[in-house]
């Protein structure tokens, strides 16, 4: 194979920050003093905060060592099945730091914010024609901000009806945050199984699904990266009992302009924005999960809403049946910036072509891969693939093992260990914008590993070892918690 | 699409190896009646510059600063951002990696979050923080479901000076759990008035806010000592951190929870979000605190290492009984945070919130002089109100004809206070915008 991509490369020490500094500096520019100073009430005069002073240049020194310790989309390929790690158009962070977006204030008189409030008003209706929905809320946070609003819609649209349903059926390939969005609603989640083929079907649903149920909460494409292909016949089975069917659209990305959500009998879904739409994703956010709804359930999203008349935008509270706020102004609107940037960027074609080729990457990893791991559902997949360890454990070699020393390599490992129905699993979900001479480079460096892990299981035990730190003690760090210094 | 690297060859040689014919053969299993008809109606590819110039014009409608002078706060705050920070914070190692779920490749998020928590317990005056959430109102809405956990109790008591729009988004989290909610008014003084306190039983929370809606420091002392008399937790809420870079924090008051909005900290207001949910409380809680939590450890060699912990709390293992479904954070806008506690430092900290206090204590001074009624009382940091005469509003709209935002009418949040405003002035505001706006309002 050609020279891997990890390098041995320089790696700079960096202390903590209170570890540096010296009392009296100061990293910022204070503005000039221009008033007088005013008396303080001593009662209520503290001592200001124990931080260390630090220069401009100590604290841009200490950040860019930091930096260099992490690996990003734009460092390499970074195949985390399930969080759609592609690669983030630099344009759209031009368009999120435009003063005029960067420097709003959410509680401008409307006719002085009609800008953001046209773009998001746009944004909505885009996500509408792409998911196939009638509504849409921008305000939730993150995907399980975004399932959480779409519990409550469902809670509000059983109480319109004066009914108080108390379960939701979650399957065991959703995502894992729908149970503890279900819970925060009162709702008791109602585990369904999936069948051999990695799906739902519709007699499982059948049989836990009564007039006590709100709904259920499918993700589809699920957690194994398969189409969910009986949703209508399982919508059929919830709805005549008074359910409604939750779409956990995380996993959008697979299937922009090819699957009408709409018309699969879906009622609500949550999409995320900072996937599907190529946010970057920050370390950890910030996300964004707008949600989707058919028209019958309208009513009910969070306010406020932008509407428009007669070419003016402003932001209306007239929704009486709202399940009402979730956020303290109007959601990540930085994010929606770049979801907007990105739309109109890719447009419809793009959009579709993006999906395709993300399927496509994937069930090539797919068919390369399959005879050097465990395939447990060898079916088309969607936008990522599931193997296991089940070829190494002979080698005593785990998944762990495995994705440690794909660092080494120079990748991030794939997601591992989910989903939970598959033991030892490994997640690949390569995104549209890996070429094909990556994913080639990528594969190679699986083969050779699984290569390693006959003939020289260490190596992988050992693994990482060109890392700024070897293998980490979690478990101390779980039993005797240091989280703050 | 200049984001999609396959070139026709490419696509032709990888379908092969797949074994279908064609991009459309690889959705087999999506049945023909859970498809997309049409195409998409969507508006067209726009190139880079076409791009550009669409969001110039969206951006250009917007007022902001520095055209426009601002004396609006109300849990949204202008303060200048270093450079430093802004340059540090696009670093793309930081902004294009995941939850560090490997943490051998993810140390300078972790460190970085292991830090935040720091400088967080540090301000707050707290034992633990956790890496964030997504912003103050959802962060006093988790703290209030969090003391409810703790204490099992299903009642908890909201000062009427908690941020309007706060107190909404709790509503929204305890409706559907049946969560009583019971409201504490307000003196004449500004202050949080407790003397309902007494009557009530069965509470599991008592939550305000310091420095309040009014801009008033509450005086968390003597509210712990009652709060904790009716074996309630006390959760600290906050608008405005900056403020502890004079007053006293929560910790130091015997807050039990303190969480609240850190957009002061170097984040943009950017339309209210993204902006960062701090979370505070004590040690002994921390089990049952919602979000991500990073703590230091070492790796085989014995080096110090951080890695995310305590995930059993959350929704990864027993995700049936999981309590609270916070999965991301807002890392970034935490990261941000820090780098501005780490420029401003303690002393920074100190000398930029006294600023903010003196600048709008001489807004307060130049207003009483010219006759206008400041009402309540108490001491007040960077915001507070003002009464205007009735038919204020015309002057208020005037005011904006000449790009001045003379603050944010209360009517709407408190219908008993028509005429009054709530200004802010933070280190941006100079002395000449201030003294402008004090000639304004008077002609």
């Amino acid at each position: 194979m050609k020279e891997s991509l990890g390098t041995t490369g320089l790696i700079l020490n960096e202390p903590l920050l209170w570890e540096k500094g010296k009392k009296g500096r100061r990293g910022f520019s204070l503005p000039r003093r221009d008033v007088e100073f005013s008396p303080l009430n001593e009662d209520l005069a503290g001592e200001g905060p124990d931080f260390p002073d630090l220069s401009e240049v100590d604290v841009v020194r200490h950040y860019t060592r930091l930096s260099t310790w992490n690996f990003g989309v734009d460092t390499g390929m970074y195949p985390l099945g399930s969080c759609t790690m592609k690669y983030n158009p630099k344009t759209n962070e031009r368009q999120a730091g435009l003063q005029g977006f960067a420097g709003a204030h959410p509680l401008l008189p409307a006719g002085l914010s009609q800008g953001t409030l046209k773009l998001m008003f746009e944004l909505e209706q885009y996500l509408s024609e792409i998911t196939g929905m009638d509504a849409v809320t921008l305000q939730p946070a993150a995907g399980a901000h975004g399932e959480f609003a779409g519990m409550l819609v469902i809670c509000a649209y059983h109480k319109s009806k004066g009914e108080r349903r108390s379960k939701i059926i979650v399957p065991d390939t959703a995502h894992g945050t729908n149970p503890a969005s279900a819970t925060l609603c009162g709702y008791q989640s109602v585990p369904v199984k999936s069948n051999e083929q990695g799906i739902l079907s519709p007699e499982a649903v059948a049989d836990v699904m009564d007039e006590d149920t709100a709904g259920i909460m499918v993700t589809n494409p699920n957690t194994l990266g398969l189409f969910e292909e009986n949703i209508k016949k399982i919508a059929e089975i919830v709805h005549a009992k008074g359910g409604l069917v939750y779409c956990d659209g995380a996993n959008m990305n697979a299937v922009m302009g090819i699957v009408h959500m709409g018309e699969i009998g879906i009622d609500v879904l949550h999409l995320n924005l900072h996937k599907t739409f190529s946010t970057p994703h920050g370390g950890g956010g910030p996300g964004s999960g707008p949600v989707c709804v058919k028209k019958h359930l309208e009513p009910f999203l969070p306010v406020p809403r932008v509407v428009e008349e007669n070419g003016k935008y402003s932001l209306s509270e007239d929704f009486p049946e709202s399940v009402g706020k979730l956020h303290a102004f109007y959601g990540n609107f930085g994010v929606m910036i770049k979801a907007y940037s990105y739309i109109l960027s890719m447009g419809p074609g793009g959009l579709k072509k993006a999906s395709q080729l993300a399927v496509l990457n994937a069930n090539y990893i797919k068919e390369k891969l399959k005879g050097v791991f465990h395939l447990p559902y060898d079916r088309p997949c969607m936008h990522e693939c599931v193997f296991s360890d089940e070829f190494q454990k002979a080698d005593k070699v785990t998944t762990l093992d495995m994705v440690k020393r794909l660092m080494d390599y120079g990748y991030h490992p794939p997601t591992i260990y989910f989903p939970l129905v598959v033991h030892g699993s490994i997640m690949i979900e390569p995104t549209e914008t890996e070429s094909k001479e990556d994913i080639d480079l990528f594969i190679e460096a699986l083969k050779a590993i699984a290569d390693e892990a006959k003939k020289n299981p260490e190596l992988l035990h050992d693994a990482p070892s060109r890392c700024k730190v070897r293998r980490l003690d979690e478990t101390t760090a779980a039993r005797k918690p240091c989280l703050a210094g | 699409m200049r984001y999609l690297p396959h070139t026709s060859e490419d696509i032709t040689s990888m379908l092969e190896e797949v074994g279908v014919d064609g991009l459309d053969g690889l959705f087999s299993t999506i049945p023909e009646d859970c498809r997309h008809r049409d195409d998409l109606n969507l508006p067209e590819p726009l190139t880079e510059w076409e791009l550009n110039d669409r969001m110039g014009a969206l951006s250009d409608s917007m007022a902001v600063s520095p055209e426009y002078k601002m004396f609006i706060g109300a849990g949204s705050y202008q303060h200048y951002i270093p450079a430093s920070v802004s340059s540090l914070l696009g670093r793309s190692e930081f902004v294009t990696s995941y939850t560090p779920y490997q943490p051998e490749i993810s140390q300078g998020t972790l460190q970085a979050i292991y830090e935040y928590q720091t400088l967080t317990t540090r301000l707050l005056g707290m034992e633990v923080a956790n890496a964030s959430i997504y912003d103050g109102a959802s962060a006093l809405a988790e703290a209030l479901l969090m003391a409810l956990r703790i204490t099992k109790k299903r009642k908890v008591a909201i000062s009427s000076l908690i941020h309007p729009l706060y107190r909404r988004v709790v509503q929204t989290y305890c409706e559907p759990s049946g969560y009583e909610i019971a409201e504490l008014p307000y003196l004449d003084d500004g202050r949080t008035d407790l003397s309902k306190l007494a009557g009530m039983n069965d509470l599991g929370a008592v939550a305000v806010q310091s420095p309040n809606f009014f801009g008033c420091i509450e005086n968390l002392k003597e509210i712990s000592e009652m709060v904790h008399e009716k074996s309630a937790l006390l959760v600290a809420s906050f608008t405005e951190p900056l403020a502890y870079g004079l007053f006293k924090n929560p910790g130091s008051q015997g807050a039990d929870i303190a969480c609240g909005e850190g957009q002061s900290l170097g984040i943009p207001q950017s339309f209210g979000g993204p902006v960062l949910g701090m979370f505070a409380s004590k040690m002994k809680y921390v089990r049952s605190m919602p979000g991500r939590l990073v703590g230091k450890t070492t790796d085989m060699d014995g080096k110090r290492g951080f890695v995310l912990t305590l995930s059993t709390r959350e929704q990864h293992i027993r995700r049936e009984k999981a309590t609270s479904n916070i999965c991301t954070n807002n890392s970034l806008c935490a990261l941000a945070a820090a780098m501005y506690m780490a420029s401003m430092g303690g002393t920074g900290m100190r000398e930029l919130a006294m600023l903010n206090y003196d600048k709008s204590e001489y807004l307060k001074s130049e207003l009483k002089k010219a006759g206008f009624k400041i009402n309540f009382e108490s001491p007040t940091f960077n915001e507070f109100v003002v009464e205007f005469p009735a038919g204020f509003k015309n002057t208020y709209e005037r005011l904006l004809e000449k790009k001045i935002v003379a603050g944010l009418p209360l009517a709407p949040y408190y219908p008993e206070l028509s005429s009054h405003y709530l200004l802010c002035v933070t280190e941006t505001r100079t002395r000449q915008d201030i003294d402008a706006l004090v000639r304004e309002v008077k002609s």
